[in-house]
């Protein structure tokens, strides 16, 4: 008994920074892991990784003009992902192209522009972390701004949910009974933004995505429902943070990564044991009813 | 005019540049069913569109009669088959109209959707996931969420397609319910038999409207061989169409059903 505290208590109840980056990633998963199984079920997954690239260029904007501060750095990241969300957005609604190619194309520039911008700075130990984040050093600032992002993120949510279903579900549908179509679609990618934004405090501009991808795709092979399916992704996403900052604490790895790959594990066991994974499609499908 | 549905005031519909429908004059009484026949390409679907509203006309426009809602089930749904819902969920979209976007779903309404699926022969499928559904299963669904609109204006886009007989008899049974109910029905058919025993008037396109009004009367066999003769190609090079000679052009067209209906006064 003792030793289970030891090894899963005490490394939070001892040290307020483990508490800090508990709160903080917890939050961000209550937040990124529904929008996650949205992004899923659009076939925008890779959409959100661009999004998170696109990211870049405003936080080193920020970061060159103010240094390593929050505030500049995440409005910086908004408004770059902002642009490139509603311009993509647009470019794909409004003419042919699809989303993929309108997002790619806006990303490799922002990406570019980012990379530009870093190097005029120089190589710096600070712009790792704006790579790759510092989940033990997230401070009340970047608290509270991951909780303002996910108060907006339910709060819409809550308010959106059936158009945004009927938007993935049937488009056409929804355009012949609303006209919220357009603007739900804006609103979601908005959602995105925001929800990378936060996340890029603690996980980095690269890896904060895979908070929100990793739940949602693992979840996908359990439950044939939306509303199941984000609740589960929201407790993978959990479970990931808590397996990620103990492993980071007790082998001395770097938190961020180890949170991802603490939610890769339970995709790749989603793959296999799933009710929809592979070893139940394979091997016990065998038996079949009568009608 | 209070018994009209709709009206098609100098109406051009299209892509690009190219019109798929040139030039449309008429109305569609309160209370009609209409099929709407052609070749492909004749721009049945494209007006159908148009009148729900999803694609915005070039020229001219659709007036629908004030408080008339649609109900539109395309022939291309943008239906994601993939994604996680059952039937139920599916067909509860159909309530859109009556509960928007944040009323809460009473019983009666969770009813309802139960009711709607009994009449499409789909009683018991409530929790089946939509990728489960066979062609024609999903075809009846999307049926029983354009019984649950409960719209005045119900536009069905080729609804027999991939549909067997059995359920193509059921289906024509729920749309004469309909028309008894004093609905205004719009459906796209190919089949002219079927056109013929179950539709009492009759909209025979080819980009232009070749015939309108009474089933028997506009599927003459010299309509019908006009409307084949029709040219489906776009001509990349094709004069543009100009307000004032084209004026005679959809006069011509627009006689036959203006004298069926009784409908006179156009600006033209």
């Amino acid at each position: 008994m003792d030793m289970l505290y030891g090894l899963v208590i005490a490394p939070f109840a001892d040290f307020a920074f483990m508490q800090r980056a508990l709160i903080g990633s917890l939050m961000l998963s209550l937040g990124a892991c529904p929008i996650g199984v949205f992004l899923m079920l659009r076939r925008m997954s890779l959409s959100g990784d661009a999004m998170a690239h696109a990211i870049l260029p405003g936080a080193a904007a920020g970061f060159l003009f103010y240094g390593l501060e929050i505030l500049p750095m995440t409005i910086g990241g908004l408004i770059a992902g902002v642009i490139v969300a509603l311009g993509a957005g647009a470019v794909s609604r409004f003419t042919i192209q699809r989303e993929d190619a309108s997002m790619a194309a806006f990303y490799l520039i922002s990406l570019a522009i980012g990379v530009l911008m870093v190097s005029i700075r120089g190589s710096s130990v600070d712009l790792m972390h704006v790579l790759f984040g510092t989940v033990l050093a997230l401070n009340d600032e970047a608290l509270t701004l991951i909780g303002g992002i996910v108060a907006v993120t339910l709060v819409s949510l809550a308010i959106f949910w059936r158009a945004l279903v009927a938007e993935c579900l049937d488009p056409l549908f929804l355009r012949s009974v609303s006209r919220l179509g357009s603007p739900v679609h804006f609103i979601f990618l908005g959602l995105v933004v925001l929800n990378l934004v936060g996340g890029f405090q603690a996980l980095g501009t690269l890896l904060s995505v895979g908070l929100m991808m990793l739940p949602a795709a693992a979840a996908r092979f359990w439950t044939v429902r939306v509303e199941p399916m984000c609740v589960l992704a929201v407790l993978i996403g959990f479970a990931s943070c808590v397996a990620g900052l103990l492993l980071s604490y007790h082998a001395s790895l770097p938190s961020g990564p180890a949170i991802i790959l603490s939610a890769g594990v339970v995709y790749f066991a989603s793959i296999l044991f799933g009710t929809r994974g592979i070893l139940r499609a394979r091997i016990i499908h065998h038996r079949h009813r009568t009608a | 005019m209070t018994n009209t549905c709709l009206t098609f005031r100098d109406l051009t519909l299209g892509y690009g540049s190219h019109p798929a429908i040139h030039h449309l004059d008429g109305t569609i009484r309160k209370g009609s069913l209409t099929a709407v026949v052609g070749a492909n390409g004749s721009g049945k679907s494209t007006l159908m569109k148009g009148i729900v509203g999803v694609l915005k006309p070039m020229a001219g426009e659709v007036i629908r009669a004030p408080g008339v809602r649609a109900a539109y089930l395309p022939q291309q749904s943008e239906l994601d088959r993939s994604f996680p819902a059952r039937v139920v969920d599916l067909v509860s979209l159909g309530l859109w109209p009556r509960r928007g976007l944040l009323g809460r779903y009473t019983k009666e309404d969770r009813d309802d959707v139960s009711k709607a699926l009994m009449a499409v022969g789909l009683g018991g499928f409530e929790k089946r996931p939509i990728d489960t559904l066979s062609g024609g299963q999903l075809q009846r669904t999307l049926f029983a969420r354009v019984l649950l609109q409960d719209a005045d204006l119900i536009l069905l886009d080729e609804p027999f397609n991939a549909v067997d007989a059995k359920t193509v008899g059921d289906l024509i049974a729920l749309i004469k319910h309909w028309h008894g109910e004093e609905r205004t029905i719009m459906v796209v058919v190919h089949d002219l038999d079927l056109v013929r025993q179950n539709f009492p008037e009759t909209l025979l396109l080819a980009r232009q409207p070749i015939a309108w009004g009474e089933t028997r009367e506009t599927l003459k066999p010299e309509n019908l061989l006009r409307a084949r003769r029709f040219h489906e190609a776009w001509e990349e090079n094709a004069p543009w169409c100009e307000p004032g000679e084209d004026a005679h052009g959809h006069d011509h067209h627009g006689h036959d059903h203006d004298h069926q209906h009784g409908v006179g006064p156009r600006a033209a």
